[in-house]
């Protein structure tokens, strides 16, 4: 089963078309990277994804449910993280998981048993009892990718993870994926940063709500002959 | 003519946090002085110290001459500033927001058009818009606007680019050199290290010190450290098994490269091969390369948490 397919997929605001036919397919245990400029239509179409937002017209499934009839399957079985917003500042590291697991529907004994294996991975069981707040950045984006997959989806959707980050804990961020996909996650991810495009997969770029390129890296920077995914994306939404 | 920052031996703590710690620079005229640091490093609070929202602890600072503290008012009248969160009115319009910060310095946006002129025409198609209705890099240009409405002397800008994509950096980043070659002092930070090498200097800033100043072209020469670009078919073990040979310094990845430095430079080059070759990565390729921008602030902020 392919995790992400779409098929002509389109959102209209009125007579503004944010998302205009997109069609393509994430393969499984794939990182599979989403990028456009700003107001290209990339929240919007993942939003659709997530099934936050119901679409105009065209199908997609996401973890093999639909996006119009099935929205809170999806809900449930995917994973969501967010730069802007992902845990909560004012509750514990504890907490945060505890929340985050009820919210997925976990048994308490699940969420004890989590908790004890996250927070011993992330070697933070001294932390356990800190308010979020309290913690280093790379300590929160770790905690908050773990609590993102901590009910096991088979997919998870990275909005722009690495916004604001230094560039060692990106990196450290970026093993993180590494790590998920190779257990067979799929990842969906959104970044600004044309570096981290190049750890990806497959990527697609969007331009005024379409999708005007997706493959390799490599095989993206040869058909645009570019040196770097920089120039790719400079060619591409320029174009407009 | 007055130098546009100067700032000494400044301090500031929240309760036990040190935000900032023993910070001095100056900023010169027609300078554009970044500073590079990731979330937390103490960024806003040293903006809010000279834009006169907040008090040191300790130290002094002065902008165009005139003292943080006791000529507070005077600067706040020559000084541009874009604080890192969206701070412009969003149930305004882009014309009302303009028009109200013009009014606020005494101004209209007619007096200084001519330096907002360029940022202007890209946003003048939306002017009707609300201004929490634009993209991010429309509401960075918007915010870019208001801040020069009053053609301050000294512009500051905390993060103007943070999630702003790459087309719209650039954009913005051609901005700043447009005004820094009409005479305004900017200083600016950011976390994107691509943008370094656009300031004439820059500050590395960590847990609220300063780790070095000086210009992007010097802090690459100053780096001689041997360095290799490598890459294999499949990444993600190349990187854990680069990290686990013993002579390896450090090893990220950079694009479709691994960085690689090695605790003997080229001496170690023989073993490394040796250790690589049962492995059997496919397509492996290794060659030389200078450091970037990047790499030198990496190296600086690790030997920092040593």
């Amino acid at each position: 089963m392919q995790p992400i397919v779409t098929k002509e997929l389109t959102k209209k605001f009125g007579t503004f078309i944010a998302t205009n036919a997109i069609t393509f397919e994430v393969k499984e245990g794939e990182i599979f990277g989403f990028l456009g400029a700003n107001g290209a239509g990339k929240t919007t179409a993942m939003r659709m994804l997530c099934g936050l937002l119901r679409p105009s017209s065209g199908e997609a499934k996401v973890a093999g449910f639909d996006v119009y009839k099935q929205a809170d399957r999806i809900k449930q079985n995917i994973g969501y993280m967010s730069q802007r917003f992902s845990l909560y500042e004012d509750l514990k590291v504890k907490e945060n998981i505890r929340f985050y697991g009820g919210i997925y529907g976990l048994s308490n004994n699940t969420i004890k048993e989590k908790t004890k294996q996250l927070l011993q991975k992330l070697q933070m069981e001294a932390e356990a009892d800190q308010l979020v707040s309290a913690l280093p950045l790379g300590w929160k984006q770790k905690l908050a990718f773990s609590v993102a997959i901590l009910h096991d989806p088979s997919i998870v959707f990275l909005d722009e993870p690495t916004g604001g980050v230094d560039p060692v804990t990106r990196r450290q961020f970026w093993d993180l994926i590494y790590e998920a996909a190779g257990r067979g996650v799929t990842v969906f991810v959104t970044t600004h940063y044309m570096d981290e495009a190049e750890y990806c997969d497959r990527i697609s770029i969007m331009v005024d709500g379409r999708i005007q390129a997706l493959d390799t890296p490599r095989q993206l920077k040869a058909q645009f002959q570019a040196e770097s995914m920089d120039d790719v994306f400079l060619k591409l939404a320029r174009g407009k | 003519m007055k130098t546009p920052i100067v700032v000494q031996d400044v301090h500031k703590s929240f309760g036990k946090v040190k935000a900032l710690h023993d910070i001095s620079f100056t900023v010169n005229e027609g300078e554009l002085f970044g500073l590079i640091g990731p979330d937390g490093a103490g960024k806003s609070t040293l903006f809010r110290i000279l834009t006169t929202l907040l008090l040191a602890d300790k130290g002094q600072a002065t902008v165009n001459g005139l003292d943080v503290v006791k000529d507070y008012k005077a600067i706040r009248k020559i000084v541009g500033y874009m604080p890192g969160r969206f701070s412009l009115y969003q149930d305004l319009t882009v014309q009302e927001n303009l028009d109200f910060f013009a009014t606020i310095f005494n101004t209209t946006v007619a007096a200084n058009y001519e330096l907002i002129e360029e940022i202007y025409v890209q946003i003048a198609p939306f002017k009707d818009r609300p201004a929490g209705k634009l993209s991010g890099g429309m509401k960075q240009k918007l915010a870019l606007c208001c801040a020069l409405v009053h053609k301050p002397v000294v512009l500051f800008l905390d993060e103007p680019t943070t999630g702003v994509d790459p087309v719209s950096r650039k954009e913005f980043w051609e901005m700043l050199q447009r005004l820094r070659k009409k005479g305004i002092a900017i200083l600016v930070s950011t976390p994107y290290m691509d943008e370094a090498m656009l300031c004439d200097r820059v500050a590395l800033i960590q847990n609220g010190s300063l780790l070095e100043i000086d210009t992007p072209q010097h802090i690459i020469a100053q780096n001689n450290k041997p360095m290799w670009a490598v890459r294999a078919k499949r990444m993600y073990p190349l990187i854990q098994d680069l990290r686990s040979f013993p002579e390896t310094e450090s090893c990220y990845a950079f694009g479709e490269y691994l960085h690689l430095t090695l605790k003997h430079g080229e001496a170690d080059l023989d073993k490394l091969h040796a250790y690589l070759q049962p492995k059997g990565h496919e397509e492996f390729s290794m060659h030389p390369i200078q450091a970037g921008i990047e790499d030198c602030f990496m190296e600086l902020m690790k030997s920092e948490k040593v």
